[in-house]
């Protein structure tokens, strides 16, 4: 293991981070919800009455958060997408099954169970990871795509 | 009728926040997530750190909460409370892990950088609805 320290941002990442968290703590105190994306989304896709608006003013938030922040705090939006198109069409499609059979994604099961010690969710943040860390060495240092 | 706009304000403004979070961490770009999960190559640990403040402060909000019967802005609570660890969990992370380390974008980060007008970011949010329409369409009546 070599760590990238041109890459490494601990200071950025620390706050960004905390913002995650004081985003996930208001939604649960306020609106009395788990701040999970992938639930928040799916959840468009079966509407029931009463229940897309808000789903669509929080995905509204994040789509609009880049523009909010050129605006009003000179804030960047780097994005390096390396992945070819067939790539993206299949982790498309990877990432939006197995968060829903899955019961929540990064936000849902890594930001706020872990947060509330839910065991569940270190269960599924362990299964992500681990499959993270596995397919980026497949596809790294097997394939060397 | 007035504190249903609020609602609904509050909820946006908490998606910026959000969205305001993965920018500034460097998670709405996949580059940095997948730096992150190449344990054997060229490692950029920043994703913890990112994880450390989050669950820091979620800490808090959630024991908070607990204390609590209903939402600030009135209503239940929805917050699971199902404790059994199940195939469908370990099985939906695994293929949801997969996918994330094929091109380094989940949910939130990806919807980001959609905003942001990358075309790449809108292709993968289609086949990502496709994928969870899938999950809907065969899976939910089994999702134990």
């Amino acid at each position: 293991m070599q760590i990238d320290w041109l890459a490494f941002s601990p200071g950025p990442a620390f706050f960004g981070g905390i913002l995650l968290g004081i985003a996930a703590a208001l939604y649960v105190i306020l609106h009395g919800r788990i701040l999970g994306i992938s639930g928040i989304i799916s959840g468009l896709l079966s509407p029931k009455e009463g229940d897309v608006s808000w789903r669509i003013s929080l995905v509204l938030g994040l789509l609009s958060a880049p523009f909010l922040g050129s605006l009003f705090f000179d804030l960047h939006t780097s994005s390096v997408i390396d992945a070819e198109w067939i790539a993206i069409i299949i982790a498309g499609l990877l990432v939006g099954f197995g968060s829903t059979y899955g019961s929540g994604c990064t936000s849902g099961h890594g930001v706020c169970g872990l947060s509330r010690l839910s065991p569940r969710s270190l269960v599924a943040t362990l299964s992500f990871m681990g499959a993270g860390f596995l397919t980026v060495f497949v596809i790294r240092h097997i394939l060397g795509l | 009728m007035m504190r249903r706009h609020f609602n609904f304000y509050s909820q946006y403004l908490i998606g910026v926040l959000f969205g305001f979070g993965l920018i500034i961490s460097g998670m709405s770009n996949p580059q940095k997530i997948l730096s992150f999960l190449d344990l054997a190559g060229n490692w950029d640990p920043s994703l913890m750190f990112v994880m450390g403040g989050a669950i820091l402060v979620g800490l808090g909000g959630f024991y908070l909460v607990s204390k609590r019967t209903e939402a600030f802005f009135g209503g239940a609570l929805h917050i699971p409370t199902r404790r059994d660890i199940t195939k469908p969990l370990v099985i939906g992370g695994i293929i949801f892990g997969a996918g994330w380390g094929i091109a380094g974008f989940c949910p939130g980060p990806a919807l980001v950088a959609l905003g942001a007008g990358h075309l790449k970011a809108l292709v993968f949010v289609l086949a990502m609805l496709a994928g969870m329409a899938l999950c809907n369409r065969f899976f939910t009546g089994h999702k134990k």
